[in-house]
């Protein structure tokens, strides 16, 4: 019993360990003096690398959930005789919540666990510790051109996300099921606001990059440099990173809708 | 070469996630750039009921604004509603006459503006003197029972 | 003990451990200038971390490691990093970049740490690179060279800056024999030439042997031998003797620590 509560205790301040060193590792890399013309090249490279080919993925679900919140709300609104509100409710459960978080999941999976994997390959090969000695600080060299991506790719992403869902779901809706074109747009025009509900889906889309690609280069920059080390920390990357962003969207949706 | 293609894959990225944006605020929230701007005007009500901020304001059921703030005015024990009216509705004389109402039976509260006859319209502060409350409905069930009780 | 009239690293009392085990305790080590000095010990012994401490990658729990007379451990970030830039290492795997390509790699810390222009550099890029024979490789990518090429590129980015100290990690390790040869010929004669310090830290004892001209043997987080070349090969200590021989057993065991076999064996488990 006394070894159960030792062994809790232990694994806790090991936990909290490697939470500050994370910590350390995000001031370290982010504030550090700019260096645009160094820095520039570096992120677009990796605004290609996280951002653009994760493009289709983001695309192809992003009209498949869109038509499927079309056919359901369809179906469930049909009852009431109110279906011309599908494309209100496609519009804000996508903008308010899918597009941020289901975007944030795949990115999760499609590029973090690839930072992940990377940086922890560097880390094998003896790459970072070369940039050490050369004299580079890895973290600005490696580490922050790869956050800043992030930041700037998953908001970019959530909205294309949202965009394509809701021309999914009118596809569906008008298309298909033949809701009038008119009173769709209009209902989804007269109940989303620009700031309420866009805005704060955007701002959720950056919170979650931010957390996103802090914890998939954390777990690269901090594993064990073995081949079997890598592939844990890949798998912790997407499943911390899908658990922190299901749990942050519930802090931030309390705090931006609920009134609290 | 390889970079310059990288580079306007990056750029047409970038591109299209300001282009998502801006159909979305267009096309999904009817956000309007047109508009000329506004002004404030400000109204008090014995009781707002559930009017709550970013309510619309209407004339004749036309939008023409909506509700930005809404405080307790502590002198009059009143409550203080501030609504932003579009510039292009300039024309509420200052006799108009606003009311709290509802849409449909259980639907959400909205404000909604009558004009008057006067010349004289209302400038950017001025105060909506004509104010009819929120209709709540248990102060109607409580006056109708009154009412049959006292007959 | 001998001295040296010029010593550029002086290590003193140093003490290192990792976990409950001590890499170094309480070590001294002088290198000495311009010279070639060897670093050997069986493998587990730590001496790839001795490059570490040097670099300022590690930090240990005693002593000091003074390089041109400053105390590394003692150095801010900055001064750090000013003085990685005299120093040039060859990873044991190479370690180059892999997704910039050979030239970039040894252009690499001359972008980093100069204001050349793009001509000195390439000028000064394709001087290391035909320095270590790889001139006509410079458009590939890293995972397009063999072991041994990937090796050689790695040294003409090490000694890019035209660094004080070069230090090599097992630069011999997992090479074939004509790629260890050249290896050989290459570090010694790039240290005659560019003058500069070389460490190597290595357990090949016939390449060490033949271009070292100091070496330290390292066994048990101690130096149990120290001298030249001739002096290690004449020493009576049965350490060093299996050492250098290669014998399977003698005071390096051949089992690691355990329990009676026999009693062992006949447990119930």
């Amino acid at each position: 019993m006394l070894d159960l509560l030792a062994r809790l205790g232990h694994n806790g301040l090991k936990k909290l360990e490697a939470f500050g060193s994370a910590g350390i590792i995000l001031m370290q890399s982010l504030i550090a003096r700019p260096q645009p013309a160094t820095m520039l090249p570096l992120v677009i490279k990796q605004i290609h690398f996280v951002g653009v080919l994760s493009l289709i993925i983001i695309v192809v679900s992003g009209l498949f959930i869109g038509m499927v919140l079309g056919l359901q709300g369809y179906t469930i609104l049909v009852d009431y005789g109110s279906e011309q509100a599908v494309g209100q409710m496609v519009a804000l459960s996508l903008v308010r919540e899918l597009a941020p978080v289901v975007t944030a999941l795949l990115f999760a999976g499609r590029a973090g666990s690839a930072l992940t994997a990377e940086i922890g390959l560097m880390k094998a090969t003896e790459q970072l510790s070369s940039l050490e000695m050369i004299g580079v600080d890895p973290l600005r060299r490696i580490v922050a051109p790869r956050l800043w991506a992030g930041f700037i790719c998953l908001p970019v992403l959530a909205t294309i996300f949202s965009l394509v869902g809701i021309f999914g779901g009118a596809l569906v809706g008008i298309e298909w099921l033949g809701i009038y074109e008119g009173s769709f747009w209009s209902n989804m025009q007269n109940s989303v606001d620009f700031s309420e509900d866009i805005l704060n889906g955007l701002i959720k889309a950056v919170v979650f990059g931010f957390v996103v690609t802090w914890i998939a280069v954390f777990q690269g920059y901090d594993c064990v440099p073995t081949s079997e080390g890598i592939s844990d920390a890949t798998t912790k990357t997407v499943v911390y990173a899908s658990l922190s962003v299901l749990a942050l969207d519930f802090v931030l949706t309390a705090l931006m809708f609920g009134d609290l | 070469m390889r970079i310059r293609v990288l580079e306007i894959g990056v750029g047409a990225f970038l591109l299209m996630g300001l282009v998502a944006l801006l159909m979305l605020a267009v096309n999904v929230s009817g956000l309007n750039f047109e508009s000329k701007g506004t002004y404030r005007v400000y109204a008090r009500f014995e009781n707002i009921g559930g009017l709550t901020e970013r309510s619309k304001v209407t004339m004749s059921g036309v939008l023409i604004g909506q509700v930005t703030d809404i405080r307790l005015d502590s002198d009059a024990l009143q409550a203080l509603v501030e609504m932003e009216i579009s510039k292009d509705v300039d024309f509420l004389s200052i006799d108009s006459s606003v009311s709290i109402l509802t849409a449909g039976l259980l639907g959400e509260k909205y404000i909604g503006v009558v004009a008057g006859a006067e010349e004289e319209f209302l400038q950017d502060g001025d105060f909506f003197e004509d104010t009819q409350s929120a209709l709540v409905l248990e102060d109607l069930i409580g006056k109708f029972l009154f009412n049959e009780v006292s007959e | 003990m001998d001295s040296f009239d010029d010593v550029i690293i002086d290590i003193k009392q140093l003490s290192f451990s990792r976990g409950e085990r001590a890499i170094y305790d309480n070590v001294d080590i002088q290198v000495p200038r311009g010279k070639i000095t060897a670093i050997m010990g069986p493998s587990g012994t730590g001496k790839t971390t001795l490059l570490r401490l040097i670099g300022g990658q590690l930090m240990p729990e005693n002593g000091s490691i003074l390089v041109d007379g400053k105390d590394i451990p003692r150095l801010n970030r900055r001064e750090l990093f000013k003085m990685r830039s005299r120093m040039g290492m060859l990873f044991q795997s190479g370690a180059l970049f892999t997704d910039i390509s050979v030239y970039e790699n040894v252009a690499f810390p001359m972008r980093v740490h100069t204001d050349l222009s793009e001509e000195m550099i390439r000028d000064v890029v394709l001087m290391k690179l035909h320095a270590v024979g790889l001139r006509g490789a410079r458009d590939l990518m890293p995972s397009e060279l063999s072991g041994g090429m990937a090796r050689r590129v790695a040294l003409a980015r090490a000694i890019a800056l035209d660094p004080e100290i070069v230090m090599y990690d097992e630069p011999f390790a997992g090479q074939d024999p004509i790629a260890m040869g050249v290896l050989v010929n290459l570090i010694r004669r790039l240290n005659r030439a560019l003058g500069h310090t070389s460490i190597i830290v290595s357990h090949d004892i016939q390449e060490t042997l033949a271009i070292a001209d100091y070496i330290y043997l390292i066994s048990d987080a101690e130096v149990v031998a120290r001298g030249t070349p001739e002096e290690i090969n004449n020493a009576t200590s049965m350490k060093v003797r299996q050492f250098i021989q290669g014998l399977p057993d003698g005071p390096v065991p051949f089992h690691f620590p355990a329990g009676d076999y026999q009693s062992e064996l006949l447990q119930d488990s």
